[in-house]
């Protein structure tokens, strides 16, 4: 475990020699006269998971969305590849806390819906969406509709949705909240595979300290209102180990009690 | 439902009624209420005349007309009102008066506006169906889950795009409800608009049998128009029962 102070996050902001994906530069949000989030600056390596973890409240799903140009920030800007943002790009998806998944729809047509609105055909988007939707283990329910599915099942449609569309970067917003304690442990082994197999930049957002510490590469601690940049772990942890022997590995369970003693502090 | 232990099935109601209003009839103690027998012959009768399928076909014309308008109309003021604060403060008070307001009475001035034609009875269904389909319509926006709204915009939705492949099609359900009670209120509509013009369609049959003491016919054509517009609500309701399913969980 490498754990990165606040007064230091200047100087590890850029991890030496690693590939930057996502850069935060001096973001600000103000909701009329709350603060929400102050002074953010960070980097998302490249091919990494990154945890944003905090109490609730702390605005991490804010900065999670100005990321994804869903809600303008009041001050800095976010550079996705260099390139700064304006908006929603093809070069970011989302993952939703609530699924976000159009109850009209079926399986294959929420998980092709990001190729539609590129205007891609219909047989070259549901090859496409067939196999991210056999990818996250929902081979065989191409045909149904979401409330067929049970919550863990209807998240992994959502997944798929945002791998179809093969973007650079994936922003999950508590992508496990909704979904039921067992399923969530297959769900985050599963995501595991997945960021192994897709080599992509994973932004995740979660109010789950095991959760964090299991899945990330990774963890940004923020603090309460306004949100700042409280701390900055990452966990070395070796996933070649098996889930179950992660779960019981000292150095997890020492993280998670780490964390767990400088977030204590902010729960009422 | 069952009754003394047995089983009674849906439609049993209905036929008590008509046996009572059968008896009722043959007892002849009020000349308005002839025998249901009675009334069900002239009815049939009375859709074989030229002077009924013309009155039904001017009826259906307006019917049609009005509502098509309504439905556009009102779908486009519930859209904007559902999505812009600006237009739904302005707008609001009206359609909230309008929706509840003796519409009845603004015939006679529709007829100076409009003259004595169909114009009027097409206006006359427009303004009794409209009201509810702006406010089921503005509804059914305004529950339109912002997370679905969000996840158009993040996967490139187009404005266009956004409105007819997600926000129309989640307030579909509200929509649909505003189009059945919009129908009932345009069948009412249609009707007092050609009563008080009373020169054309419907409203002239039944101006004339009722001046007449035509109480077979005038009760035939009660039945044809109640057993019209039960059938339209059915319809849409069976429209709206396939969506819901499909809309169920949101």
């Amino acid at each position: 475990m490498r754990n990165i102070t606040a007064q230091a996050t200047a100087a590890a902001a850029m991890p030496a020699g690693s590939d930057v994906a996502v850069e935060v530069r001096g973001i600000a949000k103000m909701y009329n006269e709350v603060e929400a989030l102050r002074s953010i600056d960070l980097d998302f390596p490249r091919g990494k998971l990154t945890t944003l973890l905090g109490p609730s409240g702390c605005g991490k799903t804010t900065l999670l969305k100005i990321i994804a140009g869903l809600i303008p920030a009041t001050a800095g800007e976010i550079r996705v590849n260099g390139k700064v943002v304006t908006g929603p790009g093809p070069e970011r998806a989302f993952v939703f806390q609530d699924f976000a998944l159009m109850p009209w729809a079926t399986v294959m047509r929420n998980v092709a819906f990001g190729l539609e609105l590129k205007g891609m055909g219909k047989d070259e988007r549901q090859a496409i969406a067939a196999r991210y939707i056999g990818e996250v283990g929902l081979a065989g329910f191409e045909d149904k509709y979401p409330h067929e599915l049970s919550g863990g099942m209807r998240q992994r449609v959502g997944l798929a949705r945002a791998f179809a569309v093969n973007a650079d970067v994936l922003l999950l917003d508590e992508p496990f909240s909704a979904v039921d304690e067992q399923n969530r442990r297959k769900f985050q082994e599963d995501l595991l595979e997945l960021v192994e197999k897709e080599k992509k930049t994973f932004i995740f957002v979660t109010h789950s300290i095991e959760e964090a510490v299991y899945c990330s590469d990774r963890i940004i601690i923020l603090s309460r209102r306004p949100g700042r940049i409280a701390q900055i772990i990452e966990p070395e942890i070796d996933r070649s180990a098996s889930p179950d022997a992660i779960r019981r590995d000292q150095s997890y369970l020492d993280t998670v009690e780490e964390i767990w003693q400088g977030l204590k502090r902010y729960v009422d | 439902m069952t009754l003394f232990g047995y089983r009674v099935p849906m439609m049993a109601s209905l036929i008590v009624w008509c046996v009572v209003w059968e008896l009722v009839g043959r007892s002849g103690v009020m000349f308005l209420i002839p025998p249901l027998s009675d009334v069900l012959v002239a009815a049939v009768a009375l859709v074989q005349t030229g002077t009924w399928q013309a009155a039904a076909l001017t009826t259906l014309n307006s019917f049609l007309l009005g509502m098509a308008l309504s439905i556009v109309v009102g779908v486009v003021l519930g859209v904007l009102m559902g999505r812009f604060p600006a237009i739904d403060n302005l707008l609001g008070i009206w359609v909230n008066i309008f929706v509840s307001a003796p519409l009845s009475a603004l015939v006679p001035v529709l007829m100076i506006l409009f003259g004595m034609g169909e114009t009027t009875v097409v206006v006359t269904v427009f303004l009794f169906a409209v009201w509810i389909i702006v406010l089921d319509t503005r509804a059914g926006i305004q529950g339109v889950p912002n997370s679905l709204i969000e996840m158009g915009r993040s996967y490139g939705a187009s404005k266009f795009a956004l409105y007819y492949k997600i926000i129309l099609l989640a307030a579909l359900p509200e929509i649909l409800a505003g189009i059945r009670l919009g129908v009932i209120r345009g069948v009412k509509g249609v009707v007092i608009g050609q009563l008080l013009v009373s020169i054309i369609g419907y409203g002239e049959l039944f101006e004339l049998y009722s001046r007449n003491f035509d109480m077979e016919n005038f009760w035939a054509l009660t039945i044809i128009l109640f057993a019209a517009a039960m059938l339209l609500s059915a319809i849409i309701e069976s429209i709206e029962k396939r969506v819901d399913y499909y809309a169920g969980v949101r």
